[in-house]
């Protein structure tokens, strides 16, 4: 069994399901280049108001309440990978047939999922919950789910192709209340039934809407030679006699009678839909605040995160691309900063080498932060056309940026994860306080959003185990905590394999709930050590006037520290160290450990004298 | 319902059970009022049943206590004290860091979580591996004075920069990094231990913490297996620690230097800690000793 699922109007399916608010209006979509603007698709409660296929913007605009949308690519690109998403959650065997309609093969399937009627109201549920209506048909092959599916939309996409409304003799079961009132269809044709379930269907559905331009003559033809027979369904199509018919209209007659009967079966196109999850969002006006812009982000988020569900799938990886449009003011500002292209080689070689390189040690002045590398994020304002972040690996086609406005840029951001995960609620709150950080610095045109998928983590906590923080809510911790304090200023501690004595980094703290316990030593043996006199450190060393007498200190002041300074009681040294000779970095010290009186008590010093620079610090105190 | 009042001169009434109701405490009625109060309906409200007069509530459970990783110190004080504020107090050179590397690696070997919000940016990666601290397994939060400024998310915009904070109270800004850092850690949970070091903090600066933020603190840390450790110089949690401890170092007395400096080595130091105060057992103070040494005294 094959079940086609085809989502009708896909313009307008698209617009919704970037904006789900626009549901219960009319909406129409227009496209061109002003002032020729025209509308391309409109749906049901815009045709009541009496706006059609092919009126100007203007001519729409005059009718109150409607709401107009220009085409968008990035949306028809992004629902087409959600379309394909859904087919592929249920089934390996998929035909990306069209960009509205996918057909896979549901052999075997019955064993995982259920009935057929099951499977097929899943997949209209799973369509529902990506954004997408769609109507969702099974038949025993390929060609009778395809144009049943197609026939049945109660709401023409183009008006290219006028349609009928379906019978309701072919439903077999109701769609969801919800989705009943939009003329959405999920359908069962039992094997043998398809003539019968296919004749009330107008004959234009056996053609697809989006042929070349020969191909809708051809098309064209046939259906005004049908029309002149008076053939105006499946069912009269299907009793004409072969032999006559394929005399007038050859095999392409008989082809679309075998169609017509449902008896035109052939194999799927098998495709391998590629793990690319990405939405994207063309914004009608620039967006220069974090809470409109989050608004929209949690939109992008939710059907990113729907659609790695659908594919049991999380991510450790989301990658934000805004594009930013030339701001007054700020023009000369991005003008050359990031790489430069090709085109802004030219430009500086016209102004000359030595001025070129004066403006980017400016830039890099005013902008020290523009590049940016850490170990949780990356920053970059790339010219538009000098860089595609997605040009090797995306399945979107992107739109470039307009050759005439060379001074977009495009900032991204970079959010890795130490662990996979899949709460849009976690990432949208992780990307605020991350563009919190860093501001992009000019208004957004367009935004781009890309999960890495990732195999969902398995990890069981054991009852006698002890508690460990839950990564979801460590991460937005962590990141909150990297807000206050810095990026750089929290994590674990990691020791680099060196003698300097601020030989450590920072690095990601990251809580595995199935990491094990260390078994280093017997409790009972480590608690019995001793504990250890701990260097507590001054950052940055305080600066220190030493006296010295026969080349050993004897007295001591620190002028940043009122208490550290007196006769020296007790000292031991000096101990010296050195490292890095061979580096610019090289350092040489000679180490002292002393005691100095504060206040009733005794308290212990490290005093340093840094060789290489002739000076004494206090390094810390031993505590 | 209210008690009645008392004057002074009035003998207390004697309290007496229902004799049907023998043993049950709830029901208990004062003499000479039953007559004058419908004190008995009362009990036998619906509405009130649930109602537990204070004096019958159940006694607060003690606190699970784990090992502080000195014997000396679990010895003195049974461990510190799951789900309460532990302070430990005291100078310079007076073991408190020791004490807080002791706890971190006693609690990392138990394959607990711990953070460690480090006021001054004191700690020493080092030492960390000395005292056998799993580093996995600790957060240090490092607050510096140069650290972004607060600002409100929501409006918040683009345009903007972020502008490191210069001038501003270097002690104060630390603090309020401190708190509000304890505060995201404690509601985050999942942590065995959290660390509070303000040890290098002024005590002029660390006592203007108002006591609402330390009993919040408490209140967010109670009930959870989690222990809240807060290292200073001098006590400024007041009634909200449950433990205070006070150290001190009994290297007071130095003898004068005869050998050549270089043939001497600081090895070791004497630690004297005193319980100064507890909530958990009412017994007099005490105190205990024990010795820290450095790394290299093998």
């Amino acid at each position: 069994m094959f079940t086609c699922i085809y989502v009708p109007n896909f313009s307008i399916a698209a617009a919704l399901r970037a904006e789900p608010e626009l549901q219960t209006h009319a909406l129409a979509v227009f496209e061109g280049k002003p002032p020729l603007e025209q509308i391309v698709a409109v749906n049901e409660k815009s045709r009541e108001l009496g706006i059609c296929p092919g009126m100007t913007k203007s001519q729409a605009e005059l009718c109150p309440g409607i709401a107009l949308r220009p085409r968008s690519q990035l949306q028809e690109t992004s629902a087409h990978s959600a379309l394909l998403d859904c087919a592929q959650s249920f089934s390996p065997v998929v035909e990306d047939t069209a960009r509205d309609t996918v057909l896979l093969d549901l052999a075997g399937m019955e064993s995982l999922f259920g009935s057929l009627t099951k499977i097929s109201y899943e997949i209209f549920d799973r369509a529902t919950a990506l954004g997408l209506n769609a109507n969702v048909v099974t038949a025993s092959n390929p060609n009778a789910a395809l144009v049943a599916a197609r026939g049945l939309s109660v709401t023409p996409a183009t008006g290219r192709l006028s349609r009928g409304h379906p019978s309701t003799s072919l439903r077999t079961g109701p769609a969801p209340a919800p989705n009943s009132a939009q003329g959405l269809w999920v359908i069962v044709i039992l094997p043998g039934k398809e003539a019968g379930k296919l004749a009330p269907l107008p004959v234009d559905v056996l053609f697809d809407e989006n042929l070349e331009d020969d191909q809708k003559e051809e098309a064209a033809r046939l259906l005004e030679t049908l029309d002149r027979w008076g053939i105006r369904n499946l069912r009269a199509l299907a009793a004409l006699p072969e032999v006559s018919l394929s005399e007038r209209l050859g095999q392409q007659g008989l082809h679309l009678q075998k169609l017509a009967r449902g008896a035109a079966s052939r194999t799927l196109a098998q495709v391998e839909a590629p793990l690319v999850f990405e939405e994207a969002m063309e914004l009608e006006h620039p967006i220069v605040l974090l809470e409109p812009l989050a608004f929209l982000l949690n939109r992008l988020l939710e059907q990113l995160c729907a659609r790695l569900a659908s594919r049991a799938l999380a991510t450790q990886e989301l990658r934000l691309t805004l594009e930013l449009s030339n701001l007054t003011g700020v023009d000369d500002e991005f003008e050359n900063v990031g790489i430069p292209s090709e085109s802004d080689e030219s430009r500086e070689d016209l102004r000359g080498r030595q001025s070129a390189q004066c403006k980017a040690e400016e830039d890099r002045r005013l902008f020290p932060s523009v590049i940016l590398s850490g170990a949780g994020s990356t920053r970059s304002a790339i010219p538009a056309e000098s860089k595609d972040p997605y040009s090797q690996q995306s399945s979107l086609r992107w739109n470039r940026a307009p050759q005439h406005n060379s001074r977009q840029t495009r900032f991204i951001r970079k959010l890795s994860l130490p662990l996979p995960m899949l709460d849009a609620k976690i990432f949208l709150k992780l990307l605020q306080l991350d563009l919190n950080a860093h501001p992009p610095g000019a208004p957004i045109i367009k935004i781009y959003l890309s999960a890495e998928p990732a195999r969902p983590r398995s990890a069981q906590g054991g009852l006698f185990l002890p508690p460990s923080p839950e990564p979801e809510k460590l991460e937005l911790t962590l990141a909150r905590i990297a807000g206050i304090v810095g990026e750089q200023r929290v994590g674990a501690v990691e020791l680099l394999d060196t003698h300097h004595p601020e030989g450590f980094r920072m690095r990601r703290f990251v809580a595995e709930v199935a990491r094990k316990v260390p078994q280093r030593k017997s409790p009972d043996a480590a608690e019995a050590e001793a504990a250890v006199t701990a260097l507590r450190r001054f950052r940055p060393p305080l600066h220190a006037n030493v006296t010295l007498e026969n080349s050993q200190p004897i007295r001591l002041m620190c002028p940043r520290k009122k208490e550290v300074q007196g006769e020296i009681l007790w000292k031991a040294g000096p101990w010296r160290f050195s490292g890095d000779w061979w580096e610019r970095e090289a350092w040489s010290r000679n180490e002292w450990d002393l005691a100095l009186r504060n206040d009733d008590t005794v308290a212990f010093y490290r005093l340093v004298h840094d060789l290489l620079a002739g000076e004494w610090f206090v390094e810390g105190t031993y505590d | 319902m209210g008690r009645p009042f008392l004057f002074d001169d009035e003998p207390e009434p004697e309290v007496f059970c229902h004799p049907e109701r023998r043993g049950e405490c709830a029901k208990r009625i004062p003499h000479g009022v039953e007559v004058s109060l419908p004190y008995f309906e009362a009990f036998h409200d619906p509405r009130l049943a649930s109602i537990t007069p204070a004096s019958h509530l159940e006694f607060r459970s003690a606190p699970e206590m784990a090992s502080s990783g000195i014997p000396a110190l679990d010895a003195l004080t049974g461990g510190l004290p799951r789900g309460c504020l532990t302070e430990i107090c005291g100078s310079a050179s007076s073991g408190r860091t020791s004490v807080m590397l002791a706890a971190l690696a006693t609690a990392t070997r138990r394959g607990e979580y711990c953070a460690l919000i480090d006021a001054s940016d004191a700690l020493n990666p080092h030492a960390l591996a000395a005292a056998d601290v799993d580093l996995d397994r600790l957060l240090w939060v490092r607050c510096d004075e140069n650290s972004p400024q607060r600002h409100k998310d929501t409006e918040k915009n683009l345009f903007q920069k972020r502008i490191p904070s210069r001038g501003a109270n270097q002690s104060e800004h630390r603090l309020e990094q401190v708190l509000r850092a304890t505060d995201l850690l404690l509601e985050s949970g999942g942590f065995g231990l959290i660390i509070l070091d303000l040890a290098d903090v002024p005590y002029q600066a660390a006592r203007r913490i108002p006591l609402t933020t330390w009993f919040r603190f408490r209140r967010a840390v109670e009930h959870k297996p989690t222990i809240l450790l807060a290292i200073e110089q001098h006590p400024i949690a007041g009634s909200c620690s449950s433990l205070l401890l006070q150290l001190g170092s009994q290297s007071g007395s130095m003898a004068p230097i005869i050998s050549p400096s270089h043939t001497q080595l600081l090895t070791e130091l004497q630690i004297n800690v005193e319980l100064a105060r507890s909530r958990l057992d009412r017994k007099p103070a005490r105190s205990a000793a024990f010795e820290t040494k450095t790394a290299w005294a093998g």
